[in-house]
């Protein structure tokens, strides 16, 4: 993705503070929450996948002793996505995620501008995620509830028809292989960008970063960081994001 | 420690936007909905697609009722028909062994079912052709005392049973053809048995011998759980309609 060299008002004002020392600066993205929930689900959607392709082409069966087992493994972690997600969000701890769950749900005239130009509209505004992260997000979330759904359907099938059980198992393989592009989809852009795989990763990401890529969000930090400390006090930097904080 | 700066400009057009995120939510479980009620219909025009389809790139499209195709050993055997041979064996009078040309020059039965995996998928309304089982049974004579009959693959793994009163059922034979085609290797041939009113685990891919014995010997899937008399809609604790 090319950085906007328009110096848009929102960060016109920090660009001074940016330059000096730029390099230090960082900006908090995710929580210890948010990156353990991410990197578990990415764990669990793995074993899901992998045992969910063993059975649909048989491929390495006799690496599983046991079929029932391994049936058990694809049901249980399939679901402990969906149970480990709402985990992550509805306590307190989850505060943070929601937050950003609702940022994916809104989508500004910025954002509609992102799509229209195919993400090549230099001036456009990007809040926290861009309008493609929202699209992934979205999705993913859908096809896990559909699929923990119909794979219920399937596992506990007794109290469905013949025909319901075959378009659980039709719904259930369309999903699959959707779920599966977009993720290999989601994967290779991540590995196109290191600095947004930090922030998933450790948590922060460069005000570089940040100002250049996802401009409205960076203005947005830094408002809530002065209005967080006021004068500069050392404002302890609690879990939730916020605060912009320099490197010692 | 906090650094010192000064708040920022927030554009004034920054609205929460629409609640795009929500729609396309709510739209998706639609779509997931509609597709459980309408999926197995959907899964038969698939179906009736690929019947008509002399190109084959209907099959690459998932679900539509089709096969899975399952392997105990991770790899699908292939064994030329010039190569593949079957051995009737066992508690019999006149063991013999049969040639792909020869079992197909036996007289054939063709029959017409609904395949239904325990694991839940059926593929609707499948072709098969083959030969009877009971008439290679009166061929190898039968010795008193037998009971049952033992199944083996080239796969050199798998196995399977049968009681000597369902072998002899009409609706029991050892397949060389599926849909009007000679069965593929991913399908389990050039050979494999067809047990119509069974589970699919029945229906031994790459079969290689038959051993008739003096009692039941379980299966491969049978030693791990599934039912040996392994009727559709009343074993495995499955109620489908039956085959």
């Amino acid at each position: 993705m090319s950085a906007p060299d328009t110096a848009a008002p929102a960060t016109a004002a920090v660009t001074a503070a940016a330059t000096n020392g730029a390099a230090a600066v960082r900006v908090s993205r995710f929580t210890a929450v948010a990156r353990i929930a991410h990197w578990g689900n990415a764990l669990l959607f793995a074993v899901t996948i992998v045992t969910g392709l063993m059975f649909r082409f048989g491929w390495g069966q006799s690496l599983i002793p046991d079929r029932l087992l391994a049936r058990n493994i694809h049901v249980y972690s399939g679901l402990g996505i969906v149970v480990a997600f709402a985990i992550a969000v509805i306590p307190r701890w989850g505060r943070a995620l929601r937050r950003d769950l609702s940022r994916v749900n809104r989508w500004s005239p910025d954002d509609v501008r992102w799509i229209r130009s195919r993400g090549r509209d230099a001036t456009v505004q990007l809040g926290k995620f861009n309008p493609g992260q929202k699209l992934n997000v979205i999705f993913v979330a859908a096809a896990a509830v559909i699929l923990a759904a119909t794979g219920s359907m399937m596992k506990w099938n007794e109290p469905f028809s013949t025909d319901l059980r075959n378009g659980a198992t039709f719904v259930h393989d369309w999903f699959a292989y959707a779920i599966f592009a977009v993720v290999f989809g989601h994967i290779v852009m991540a590995l196109k960008d290191r600095e947004s795989m930090r922030g998933i990763t450790y948590g922060t990401v460069s005000a570089e970063w940040a100002r250049h890529h996802r401009p409205a969000w960076y203005a947005e930090q830094r408002n809530e960081a002065c209005a967080a400390s006021g004068n500069v006090s050392g404002a302890p930097t609690d879990t939730t994001e916020g605060p912009v904080t320099v490197d010692a | 420690m906090t650094s010192d700066i000064a708040p920022v400009e927030v554009p004034a057009d920054r609205e929460p936007g629409a609640p795009v995120g929500r729609r396309l939510f709510l739209g998706l479980l639609g779509l997931g909905t509609v597709g459980v009620l309408m999926g197995s219909t959907i899964s038969n025009w698939i179906e009736d697609l690929r019947k008509n389809d002399p190109t084959g790139l209907s099959t690459l499209l998932p679900g539509g009722g089709g096969w899975r195709y399952y392997t105990v050993t991770g790899e699908y055997p292939s064994r030329s028909n010039a190569d593949y041979s079957l051995r009737v064996h066992g508690l019999v009078d006149n063991p013999f062994t049969l040639s792909y040309d020869e079992l197909r020059d036996l007289p054939p039965t063709r029959l017409n079912r609904d395949f239904q995996c325990v694991t839940g998928w059926r593929v609707g309304d499948v072709k098969w052709q083959g030969v009877k089982l009971a008439d290679l049974l009166d061929r190898a004579g039968v010795q008193a005392g037998s009971a049952a009959l033992r199944f083996t693959s080239f796969d050199g793994v798998y196995t399977e049973s049968l009681t000597m009163e369902q072998a002899r059922r009409d609706d029991v034979i050892v397949a060389y053809e599926l849909e009007g085609q000679p069965i593929s290797s991913d399908h389990g041939g050039p050979v494999r048995m067809c047990v119509a009113p069974m589970y699919g685990y029945k229906f031994t891919k790459w079969l290689d011998g038959i051993e008739v014995t003096d009692k039941v010997i379980p299966g491969y899937w049978e030693e791990r759980g599934y039912d040996i008399d392994a009727w559709v809609g009343e074993s495995n604790g499955r109620n489908d309609v039956r085959t």
